[in-house]
């Protein structure tokens, strides 16, 4: 379980956002709205390990993340803005690395059979760099059929998708959710799982 | 899956990426090559000069190639989010960072070490002293990958990051230039090169045990 107690982030001495506490339990979905610039990003840095909060705290089953950093972090799933994709390699050999640096070795059947799912099935053996904005993210997100994390945090992860890989994400999400994981998302609109499983942390005050 | 799966994948992926492209790594082994022959070409055929001037040259020249890969270690990752990956993933961060140091010198400091002796002998070195030279820089290449990556990692996301690495990193250099070239000068003197050897080893000791720890406490502070 994840506890966020009290949290305050300053940007530039500016306030971002403060007194932020919530808990996230297996089987729920937290999405994090707000407008362009309201703390959604910093937010979700803080609560993975990357970036340091100015107040609070942030507990993973009762233990501060940064006290057992490696423990959470193999437990944990982070996609941020940035792809993480070498142009140089394969779409294959991509999924391979970041599926294998963070802790999963995945087979061959299953790295090809994630990249059928997101409809990169016939593209396996190009290099990245061919690849659409839109395939790149897709590509990325491939790893979610791959991973065995608890927790997910995505950032934003349905920009420059279709209609259709949208949906299946959502799938996807539904499916972690409903094995007890837990998510904490951000996006513009409500993602289209269940409501049981979905809470919502808005920054719009 | 263990730790040393993770750091291999890591090894592989990194090699994988300078072998997809070569241009780099092939550019400052030329530069090394073509900075050293210039020496012979400019100072003319005495040989007893070279053979004074050989070791400080054939050194000079592998610091200032080693340097201009350095921009290379970080930056692609940094920018396009694989060392966010990286600092959570459940290897530690000074592990992995050894790991992309290794595989940094495997391409750009051993292929320095190989290539010396046979440009030595435009220098007119002993076979002896060309062994010594070959050693000399086996110990002190990849303590210039590792002092070079602290210097990397200071710099990351700062503008003019290229001059800044030289000023940071090029004067924490100088022990190595100093052990290293000296180990041939006493081998070419009629010395034994063992003591300036043994304290060069001891750095590269202390070099390894210590900069993977320097150099991923400031990969942290790049990333925040």
């Amino acid at each position: 379980m994840l506890e966020v107690i009290d949290l305050g982030c300053l940007r530039g001495g500016r306030k971002l956002f403060g007194g932020l506490s919530f808990s996230l339990s297996p089987r729920q979905l937290l999405h994090v709205q707000g407008a362009n610039g309201s703390g959604k990003t910093s937010l979700l840095r803080i609560v993975s390990g990357l970036s340091r909060q100015d107040a609070g705290k942030v507990r993973w089953y009762n233990h501060d993340i940064h006290d057992i950093r490696e423990e959470y972090a193999s437990g944990l799933l982070y996609l941020g803005h940035q792809p993480a994709i070498k142009d140089d390699l394969t779409v294959v050999e991509n999924l391979w690395v970041s599926t294998r640096l963070s802790g999963v070795n995945p087979t061959s059947d299953a790295l090809k059979s994630a990249l059928e799912v997101i409809g990169l099935g016939r593209h396996g053996t190009l290099p990245a760099r061919v690849l659409s904005q839109g395939q790149r993210r897709r590509l990325a997100l491939a790893r979610l059929w791959l991973s065995n994390k608890k927790l997910w945090i995505l950032d934003e992860p349905f920009t420059s998708l279709d209609t259709q890989a949208i949906g299946l994400v959502e799938v996807r999400l539904e499916d972690h959710l409903s094995q007890g994981g837990m998510v904490i998302l951000t996006t513009h609109q409500r993602p289209s799982v269940s409501e049981s499983f979905l809470c919502t942390l808005s920054f719009d005050a | 899956m263990s730790t040393m799966a993770i750091l291999r994948c890591l090894l592989w992926r990194d090699i994988q990426l300078v072998l997809r492209r070569r241009s780099d790594v092939v550019a400052t082994l030329f530069f090394f090559v073509v900075a050293v022959s210039l020496f012979p070409l400019g100072v003319g055929a005495d040989s007893a000069l070279l053979r004074v001037i050989g070791p400080g040259v054939l050194w000079v020249a592998a610091l200032l190639s080693a340097m201009l890969s350095l921009g290379r270690l970080f930056v692609a990752d940094f920018s396009d989010g694989t060392l966010e990956q990286l600092l959570l993933s459940p290897v530690s961060l000074t592990l992995a960072v050894a790991a992309k140091i290794l595989a940094h010198w495997l391409v750009s400091g051993l292929p320095l070490v190989l290539l010396a002796p046979l440009l030595g002998l435009q220098f007119d070195l002993a076979v002896r002293d060309l062994w010594v030279l070959a050693f000399s820089l086996l110990l002190g290449t990849p303590l210039l990958s590792l002092i070079g990556a602290i210097g990397a990692a200071l710099t990351l996301g700062v503008r003019g990051a290229g001059v800044l690495i030289a000023i940071l990193v090029l004067p924490l250099y100088i022990p190595v230039l100093i052990f290293g070239s000296g180990a041939v000068v006493s081998s070419s003197s009629g010395l034994s090169p063992e003591g300036v050897l043994s304290l060069l080893g001891a750095l590269l000791v202390m070099g390894i045990v210590f900069v993977p720890y320097v150099v991923s406490a400031a990969l942290r502070v790049a990333l925040e």
